[in-house]
């Protein structure tokens, strides 16, 4: 039995919450603080909060993110509009456990290696952002999946671990609000090339999932969003985080 | 009341936070003057080793870290604050501050499996004795924290008192007197790390 993070990510948009499906349609789901607190009582392993606006803006809403963790007593990661060491300092300070770097890894990877150097590599994810082109090869997407970079995702991740990346999500964006599952070929292809934890996000839509992204996938921890906030086949929002029972009879014992 | 360095490393927000939750006062300082008064002490830390110790060693810190310890304060060092607390890490080239005799080591990926480091998230503490430190009144035990670390402490049995279960057995928690050492985040541990920090904010050493 081996027990794997299962993490909530939560979008925020305009300081609210909201569910996209494959990167498109912000749906309004509810404040913020209120799922966070939720997910603390539940006692969610961890959270991923990403800023779907602040690719637009120059800098995180700081302001926002210190009310965030003034109610989370579980290690938080943020991602949305970090550019510079300054702005990943404020973070930390504010509680912040890591940050996720997205559009940057690219423009800048000198921030990776910065980053990797002053906080440990743990503190440092990357949010590997992948879809198909219209060759159906896999390739790694930014600005909320608008701009293909042409890179390809295995390479890309090599480069993200030499650069001194922690941690790494990737995220199938074709996949992300279906509930189709992850994709589990191009899972087990980055998480056997790469020595660091990669986190699957995108599609799930059970424990089931879940335990084949960490079995079949060999993804060290799994993270998911529509399955956390909506309840039901008309997707009523209800937050919502497996039992300590559950994890441990549907995943833990199966590892 | 409860003083929490600050020396430029760290998350001190999420440890005033919790403290604030359940209730036991903190203030944040990097005065040493304000140190020297303290009755009780948290030492937190993220990073890699030099970059933190280079940082203490600009201020007169060490010096009245020392002290206070030395005088019988409770000192608790979490994360790298913690592995600051041992003679150093083969992460660094600096020496830690000394204060118990132990040693921080990269985790050995060779007896790993398919485990990766650093190990991030949830795991276990194995208490070796029982004090108010380790006191989970109702709680299910053992305990569960969360770890995120590369590299992890060494120490003589008499000052383990806990130890977790990454591919092989290594201390968590080590105790010399007044001094504590966690290399998990408490400030990150729900239920289990408000207690932890309740039982220091009381602990009688």
């Amino acid at each position: 039995m081996r027990r794997v993070r299962v993490i909530p990510v939560l979008l925020l948009h305009n300081r609210q919450l909201v569910k996209t499906i494959q990167f498109k349609n912000p749906k309004y789901i509810g404040d913020g603080i209120n799922a966070l607190k939720i997910f603390n009582e539940k006692g969610a392993d961890e959270l991923v909060v990403l800023d779907i606006d602040a690719f637009n803006r120059k800098e995180p809403d700081f302001e926002f993110i210190g009310q965030l963790v003034s109610e989370c007593f579980m290690p938080l990661a943020y991602g949305g509009g970090i550019h510079t060491m300054e702005q990943a300092q404020r973070l930390f300070s504010l509680g912040i456990e890591k940050v996720v770097i997205g559009a940057c890894a690219i423009s800048q990877p000198s921030l990776i290696t910065n980053l990797a150097n002053q906080y440990g590599s743990q503190s440092v994810v990357v949010s590997v952002d992948i879809k198909k082109d219209w060759l159906k090869r896999n390739r790694v997407f930014t600005e909320n999946g608008k701009k293909n970079t042409g890179l390809d995702p295995l390479t890309f991740a090599k480069r993200l671990e030499e650069l001194g990346a922690g941690e790494l999500i990737v995220q199938f964006i074709d996949r992300e609000g279906t509930g189709k599952g992850y994709d589990l070929v191009v899972l087990q292809e980055i998480s056997s090339t790469i020595s660091i934890p990669v986190v699957a996000l995108g599609g799930a839509n059970s424990t089931n999932d879940f335990l084949k992204a960490i079995v079949e996938g060999g993804a060290s921890a799994v993270a998911a969003g529509s399955m956390f906030v909506f309840k039901g086949p008309h997707k009523a929002v209800l937050i919502s985080y497996p039992s300590p029972k559950e994890l441990k009879e549907n995943l833990y014992s199966y590892l | 009341m409860v003083t929490i360095i600050d020396y430029g490393v760290g998350n001190l927000g999420s440890i005033q936070n919790m403290l604030q939750r359940i209730g036991v006062g903190s203030f944040v300082t990097a005065d040493p003057q304000q140190v020297e008064k303290a009755e009780r002490i948290i030492l937190p830390g993220i990073g890699a080793f030099d970059s933190a110790m280079v940082k203490l060693e600009n201020t007169e810190l060490p010096t009245i870290l020392k002290e206070r310890s030395a005088a019988g304060i409770p000192l608790l060092g979490i994360c790298l604050g913690a592995q600051l607390l041992t003679r150093g890490s083969e992460e660094g080239s600096r020496p830690g501050l000394g204060f118990i005799d132990a040693y921080c080591v990269k985790l050995n990926a060779q007896k790993m499996d398919s485990l990766k480091v650093p190990h991030m998230g949830w795991n276990e503490v194995i208490f070796q004795s029982a004090n108010e430190i380790t006191d989970f009144k109702e709680m299910e035990i053992p305990p569960r924290f969360y770890f995120a670390h590369s590299y992890h402490m060494v120490a003589d049995k008499e000052y383990v008192l806990g130890l977790t279960h990454y591919g092989y057995d290594f201390p968590t928690i080590l105790k010399k007197e007044n001094i504590l050492a966690m290399q998990f985040h408490p400030e990150k541990s729900h239920h289990y790390g408000m207690q932890i920090l309740r039982n220091f904010s009381t602990w009688k050493p």
